[in-house]
């Protein structure tokens, strides 16, 4: 009886010591914990999907090359499903109860959006990995993203369309929250561009027809060329009726369709069509002066050998927020998140996967329209054009 | 007679209370009651749904477009008219309220479940006309929310506030607001269950044709359960975007209406208090099951399922059929 007793505290004395030698052991290099919450799955799962991917993928081989500042990544990823109220709550739980040091996530703009106003408060960094303008215009003191904005890809295209002599164009948008943001931008900047938008139609995200509307741009009176801001499949259904219809005007369409499986779905009658574009889809077109051409070409090998999946411009966005955090948190020299913030608003010629980056304090993008590049389908595959 | 059944009532009531302003003992950082008022918010519009599912035995698919109703309104009118919250909240109840009465009145006079097919088309309706009105709503992008505020009295949830001379942050506060508000609904409810208007409901959802036989006017006060629990969802759907700060459609759709009867189903169809623990665990999962996020829709239907075929009267009413059932054994032994 005593004998198991003294026996069982004598391992109990083990063990507990063994803790005690491991939590200490942990103690010396905290590591340093990297918040995200993404859409893995849902609607917006191609977006959270290669983004999800590209973060573990990198925070790995950073870890593997002895981390960061001495101490080693820890990513806390939530999938917040594609619902803005699961992804506030997953934002709060990484503030508050995981307490990370900077958060890069937030796949859609609903989600981003949804947790601004928890982060502005508890002034933890935070770098989003959606689209729309609004999340960093007007400037949040905490919010950062790496995509280009709507409005850079709407100023990309009116521009090519401006060098090509259009001035009178037919918009066709999605009402969902991309095309509606993108209609909006476009609206805006052609005003400015002095471009008339000679008709403007609509599409909801699950139509399966858009000869109507497509159509009533056909007839309007003047116009020279067809944009279409949308996203999923309803770009690629335009772009089928489009060539059914054998509309001959030039057409375009946004970043939102710079996919493969876009080229897929829309098959021949992409045939010609402009869109701008991260470089990440012709990264051997590049010419060798080109400074992303290297960071491009690296993240695409590396990727599709880790994942076995054709690489996207998503995880793009994704690669240059983990690079943006480890970035700044190197130049601030701790974790500490006013020290970080500030590193992250001073960051000047990052080239990442997207563009080059020049943060300041009036802009929290960092990008230009230029890191947009503008490709046009020919036979069958992306051609870059400028 | 009549004492003891008021003190039935408050029973459960003040077990209630003691068990809302105990949990923040067990509540270790702000993230937790944030989830806690979400909860009791959740918990609140349940119990109102419970009036018409429980107690008239009609179900509503479109629940969550009156929530996503009176949460856009509050958001709409505090944020782009300068609306005090209170007045918002007010108005947006009277709106759903006479919404809900404009549909249910004439569907509630014939018999069966018409009324679940037209709250799924109101529901998907109004999930249409948010994400689309983007000039007004944001659109799918969602819109921000101002701070719940009484006469110029901001409550948010990163404010710190004292409380007869306790320190307390934003979330504490809101929970302990959140937690009352559920208090009061729980009490309206009951009142409503014991009054002649309850008896009248039960003898609706236990045979329709007898009440009728009886003098019950069965499709005025079908009707009437069904704006009061629409008026219910509309003001917790105000108080909710107040606490969050920030609304996106996805509060209207139609698979957060599933969310809202699921939780009712779970807890227990008819009991106050079921309900309540049905909005707690559902609401409880998504965060318990991060590493499974993929299977919560299968979790959700799984639930369901087995509570139909294991537990048809809900967590709640099972376990305490359970328990008395064991107790009066162990009496029945001594004796």
């Amino acid at each position: 009886m005593l004998k198991t007793f003294m026996r069982r505290a004598g391992k109990f004395a083990a063990i507990a010591a063994a803790g005690l030698v491991m939590s200490a052991s942990v103690q010396a290099a905290e590591p340093i914990k990297i918040g995200s919450f993404l859409s893995v799955t849902g609607p917006a799962s191609f977006l959270g999907d290669p983004e999800l991917k590209t973060l573990q993928m990198y925070v790995d081989k950073i870890n593997e090359d002895g981390g960061v500042l001495g101490r080693q990544l820890e990513l806390i990823h939530y999938d917040d499903v594609g619902n803005a109220s699961s992804a506030r709550n997953f934002a709060s739980r990484l503030i508050r109860s995981d307490q990370v040091d900077i958060i890069v996530g937030g796949s859609t703009t609903g989600a981003t959006m949804a947790a601004v106003p928890l982060v502005e408060q508890a002034k933890v960094p935070f770098i989003s990995l959606a689209g729309a303008v609004v999340i960093t215009t007007p400037v949040k003191e905490w919010v950062f993203k790496t995509p280009q904005t709507d409005r850079m890809a709407a100023e990309r295209i009116l521009t090519d369309m401006k060098d090509r002599g259009f001035t009178k164009i037919g918009l066709i948008s999605g009402t969902g929250g991309f095309g509606a943001s993108g209609r909006k931008q476009t609206l805006d900047v052609a005003k400015d561009m002095g471009i008339e938008i000679v008709a403007d139609e609509t599409y909801s995200g699950s139509d399966t027809d858009m000869t109507a509307q497509l159509t009533n741009i056909r007839n309007t009176d003047g116009v020279q060329a067809v944009l279409n801001f949308g996203f999923g499949q309803g770009p690629a259904i335009v772009t089928r009726n489009y060539a059914q219809l054998g509309i001959k005007l030039p057409f375009y369409q946004s970043h939102g369709v710079a996919s493969d499986s876009f080229l897929k779905l829309a098959g021949d009658s992409a045939e010609g069509l402009r869109l701008p574009a991260s470089p990440l889809l012709v990264p051997n077109a590049l010419p060798d002066s080109d400074p992303q051409k290297a960071v491009v070409q690296n993240y695409k090998s590396e990727y599709e050998a880790r994942w076995d999946s054709k690489v996207s411009t998503f995880g793009g966005y994704a690669y240059d927020g983990l690079m943006l955090a480890v970035k700044a948190i190197e130049a601030a020299g701790s974790t500490d998140h006013a020290a970080v913030r500030e590193a992250l608003e001073n960051i000047k010629g990052y080239v990442g996967v997207t563009g080059e980056f020049n943060m300041s304090p009036e802009d929290h993008n960092g990008l230009d329209a230029d890191s947009f590049r503008i490709l046009e389908v020919q036979n069958g595959d992306w051609k870059l054009i400028d | 007679m009549l004492n003891q059944f008021m003190q039935s009532r408050l029973r459960g009531l003040i077990v209630l209370a003691v068990i809302l302003y105990t949990i923040p003992a067990f509540l270790s950082n702000p993230f937790h009651y944030d989830l806690a008022t979400q909860m009791a918010i959740i918990a609140a519009t349940v119990v109102g749904l419970n009036l018409l599912v429980g107690f008239a035995g009609q179900i509503s698919l479109g629940h969550a477009g009156f929530f996503g109703l009176g949460a856009y309104f509050t958001g709409i009118m505090t944020g782009n008219y300068g609306w005090s919250a209170i007045p918002a909240l007010v108005v947006g109840g009277i709106l759903v309220g006479i919404l809900a009465w404009v549909v249910g009145r004439p569907i509630l006079r014939l018999k069966g479940h018409y009324l679940s097919m037209a709250t799924l088309a109101v529901g998907f309706i109004i999930a249409i006309v948010i994400n689309n009105e983007s000039q007004i709503t944001g659109g799918p992008d969602g819109m921000p929310v101002p701070p719940f505020d009484v006469f110029g009295w901001e409550l948010s949830p990163f404010g710190s506030y004292s409380l007869f001379g306790i320190e307390l942050n934003g979330s504490q506060a809101w929970y302990l607001f959140a937690a009352a508000v559920l208090l009061v609904a729980v009490w309206l409810a009951q009142n409503l269950i014991d009054s002649p208007i309850g008896r009248a409901l039960r003898s609706v959802h236990g045979s329709e044709v007898a009440a009728r036989v009886v003098g019950v006017n069965t499709a005025r006060y079908k009707s009437l359960v069904f704006v009061i629990s629409a008026i219910y969802a509309s003001v917790m759907g105000g108080l909710y975007a107040h606490f969050q700060g920030f609304i996106t459609p996805a509060v209207a759709s139609f698979d957060f209406s599933i969310v809202l009867i699921t939780m009712v189903v779970l807890g227990g169809m008819g009991s106050t208090m079921g309900v309540i623990l049905g909005a707690v665990v559902l609401k409880l999962l998504p965060q318990v099951l991060t590493h499974f996020q993929e299977m919560e829709a299968v979790m959700f239907g799984l639930i369901l399922m087995l509570t139909m075929i294991f537990m048809p009267k809900g967590l709640l009413p099972t376990l305490q059929m359970a328990v008395s059932k064991r107790l009066k054994k162990r009496a029945g032994g001594q004796a």
